[in-house]
């Protein structure tokens, strides 16, 4: 409707209909008029062909605000693959185009969506696809099932503007779910969402395995806890971290910012929530609704929403479920880094980062048992103690003391190049066995603030300890788990 | 999605047969399964199957029982087979009509074999394609007893299996021995049965649960059997996929026997 280039449909055009397009370009009334032509949605006429671009998240294909409704042709691959869901943690992922969650499909309303599925040889199972955007039975469950090696098709016309699931619905559905095998398709109007400056793509999803979370290996799905609802891990975009350091999603200072969030489930709904922004305006559940200045907003397991905000301060801006142990202990953090000049009229004070307790990973305050259950790997070797270490490192300390072990100005001392980490070893194991609270400097900065005991095994604060030890310009020492069971005895 | 009984019976008829002379029955490498009666997994009490005696093959057809196959009777040779018989990933890993790939072990199971061709295999040898009821009678049996599908270790072992990729390329006889001595029946590949496509499951997973549907019945799909149901699934669901030509990677077959019938 909004097209500014009319003349770009003359070519393979009709004289009659060229004329008529002109007339009807003429005026805006002529416009109104053509629309209301229409019987419905399903009455828009599509033009040309074009092969959608999908992308991987946390990208989004660009907006359709441009163009008219078209045959739009989607191929999308089944790929069953192993990954990685936290460092050392690897679990075999069944994806559309080779992501959790699969890849973003942008449509418009009024499009005639092709969809083309195509299981790889390789893959296991039959697959099939139900997207929530399309009217008609299982969502094209029935008509896209197809066994491996082989490739499906349907088709299907977009009929109402949203924001939709789409997941694999062969049996075990449950499964097929739980191992990563959902997206989001977006359907815009007409005229498109109103221009932003950054569009991200978040889904949040819940993983069961049969280790506990941080259990080393190749874990396998584990159905029981699936059916219990006990999920191990709770992340946005497929796995730990993939949201968070360098895969941080980012924006300046001033802009405006779109998030297309989703949640594939299988089972959990997210309280889906910025720490230190405020929605200006929620697209609820994805739909026409719109809520304005809202701090969480509930996505249903299988729903979506569209959540959009300014951002005025520059930050490093967290997304969490605010199901808060979920984010702290089960993954589901993402980081949004907002870059520019400050503004002390809107935010003074420990404005740097917006971490929101000083909270660890690990279960806090809980007895240790005696018989502490060892990792079934064991770290033989320097090189596999970093490895491991680092693994644990990024499950516990991250949050509060960053990946490069800089610490957070005003909360979290550094770790990296520390006086008074490189000062005294026992000292450091004691604080992360019992755990610090009160006053210290480091070098030369005062820290006021409280670390909890870490509920960790003798050999994963070893491990951790050589892992802090052996980075950022710190003094090299080897900490063996004898040394961590000698000051654990202690006490 | 699911090839009509009626075209089977057509194929069936247009289906080269053995010359008599060649069926030599072949009883070693095989072993009896005791029949009975059992409830499949798709069942309720009133849909009890009964299973006679049979023999099955210890182990799944090879790459080299195969190949041997393929040069006694050249019509099956990847070069020659008609499409109505097989679609084009009929032996597709292999370098040509007498070679195996380099990424197939000689020893492990044949894949990328259609229905039909695994039938004739079969027939080749005096012996036909499992039943679905067969095959899985067999496969309900874990190491120690002959129907172990309510023990929730040996359903995760099914589960963690259909998640592990490539397992088409172990070496037969590589996973556990089960109660019968047969191996092989999870952990591998998937298996041609007789009649596949008997039991429909439609593309649309969700609707079989419902009490219109010969399968999952609504109370077998929201008890206590869970894990069963969902290993099972998995197998019904594969087989719902398939049509008599499709050849897939990692699908493979064995052969059984009639016990009452000599050759």
């Amino acid at each position: 409707m909004k097209s500014k280039k009319p003349f770009v449909l003359l070519s393979g055009t009709g004289l009659f209909a060229v004329v008529l397009l002109m007339i009807l370009s003429a005026c805006s009334e002529s416009k109104e008029a053509e629309a209301k032509n229409y019987l419905g949605p399903e009455g828009i006429p599509v033009s040309q062909e074009m092969i959608a671009e999908l992308t991987a998240p946390p990208n989004v294909p660009g907006p359709t605000a441009r163009r008219k409704a078209k045959k739009l042709i989607v191929n999308m691959e089944v790929l069953e693959e192993e990954g990685e869901m936290t460092d050392g943690v690897k679990y075999v992922y069944w994806t559309f185009g080779g992501s959790v969650p699969g890849s973003f499909i942008r449509t418009k309303i009024g499009d005639e969506v092709e969809f083309h599925l195509k299981n790889h040889p390789d893959n296991k199972l039959p697959h099939n696809i139900d997207l929530h955007a399309v009217t008609g039975p299982g969502g094209g469950a029935t008509s896209s099932f197809v066994a491996p090696g082989h490739e499906a098709q349907f088709s299907f016309k977009v009929l109402n503007p949203g924001l939709y699931v789409y997941h694999c619905a062969t049996a075990p559905v449950g499964m097929h779910i739980a191992n990563g095998m959902y997206g989001l398709i977006l359907v815009e109007p007409e005229e498109g969402l109103p221009p932003v400056d950054k569009e991200y793509y978040v889904m949040q999803g819940d993983f069961y395995t049969k280790g506990e979370n941080g259990d080393r290996g190749l874990q396998p799905f584990d159905m029981k806890k699936a059916v219990d609802e006990d999920a191990d891990y709770v992340v946005f975009n497929g796995k730990v971290g993939s949201l968070t350091g360098d895969n941080a999603i980012t924006a300046n200072v001033g802009e405006t910012v779109r998030l297309y969030v989703g949640n594939g489930g299988p089972n959990l709904v997210s309280s889906f929530h910025v720490i230190g922004e405020i929605f200006d305006v929620v697209r609820v559940e994805g739909g026409d609704l719109i809520n304005t200045n809202v701090q969480t907003t509930l996505v249903p397991a299988g729903g979506a929403a569209i959540v959009e905000f300014k951002v005025d301060v520059p930050g490093t801006f967290i997304l969490v479920d605010h199901s808060i142990f979920r984010a702290f202990n089960k993954g589901a953090l993402g980081m949004l880094k907002v870059q520019g000049d400050e503004n002390k009229k809107i935010y003074s004070g420990k404005q740097e980062e917006g971490v929101y307790q000083p909270e660890g990973s690990g279960i806090q305050e809980m007895p240790v048992d005696k018989d502490i259950v060892q990792t079934k790997e064991t770290a033989k070797s320097l090189q596999e103690k970093m490895e491991f270490g680092k693994a644990t490192y990024m499950r516990t300390c991250f949050a509060c003391h960053q990946a490069e072990g800089q610490g957070i100005p005003n909360a979290f001392p550094p770790l990296a190049k520390s006086d008074y980490l490189n000062a005294d070893l026992n000292r450091a194991i004691d604080i992360i066995l019992h755990g610090k609270t009160g006053e210290i400097t480091v070098n030369g900065v005062k820290y006021n603030s409280v670390m909890t005991k870490q509920d960790l095994t003798d050999e994963e604060v070893a491990n951790v300890l050589t892992y802090i030890y052996n980075s950022w310009g710190n003094s090299k020492k080897e900490v063996t788990p004898s040394v961590v069971a000698s000051r654990r005895n202690a006490h | 999605m699911i090839t009509s009984p009626l075209k089977i019976v057509f194929f069936f008829a247009i289906c080269i047969i053995c010359t008599l002379n060649s069926v030599i029955a072949q009883t070693e490498n095989m072993v009896t399964v005791k029949g009975g009666v059992y409830i499949p997994l798709y069942g309720v009490d009133s849909t009890a199957v009964k299973v006679n005696d049979f023999l099955m093959d210890i182990y799944p057809v090879s790459n080299n029982d195969f190949l041997a196959f393929v040069k006694k009777y050249p019509q099956w040779k990847r070069s020659h087979i008609k499409r109505l018989f097989a679609d084009e990933n009929y032996l597709v890993l292999w370098n040509d009509d007498n070679t195996l790939g380099n990424q197939l072990k000689p020893n492990s199971p044949i894949t990328g074999v259609s229905w039909f061709a695994a039938k004739k295999y079969c027939e080749c040898q005096g012996k036909r394609l499992p039943t679905i009821d067969e095959w899985e009678y067999a496969a309900m049996a874990d190491d120690k007893m002959p129907d172990a599908r309510k023990k929730e270790t040996y359903n995760q072992y099914i589960l963690e299996w259909y998640e592990t990729p490539k397992s088409f390329n172990n070496s037969i006889g590589s996973t556990f021995k089960n109660y019968w001595g047969i191996y092989d029946l999870h952990g591998l590949v998937w298996e041609w049965t007789l009649d596949f496509n008997s039991v429909l499951i439609s593309g649309e997973s969700r609707k079989d649960v419902d009490k219109d549907s010969n399968l999952f019945c609504g109370s077998a799909a929201v008890g206590a059997s869970d894990l069963m149901n969902y290993a099972a699934f998995m197998r019904y669901a594969f087989r719902g996929s398939m049509k008599a030509n499709y050849a897939v990677k990692n699908l493979g077959f064995r052969c059984v026997k009639d016990l009452n019938i000599t050759p």
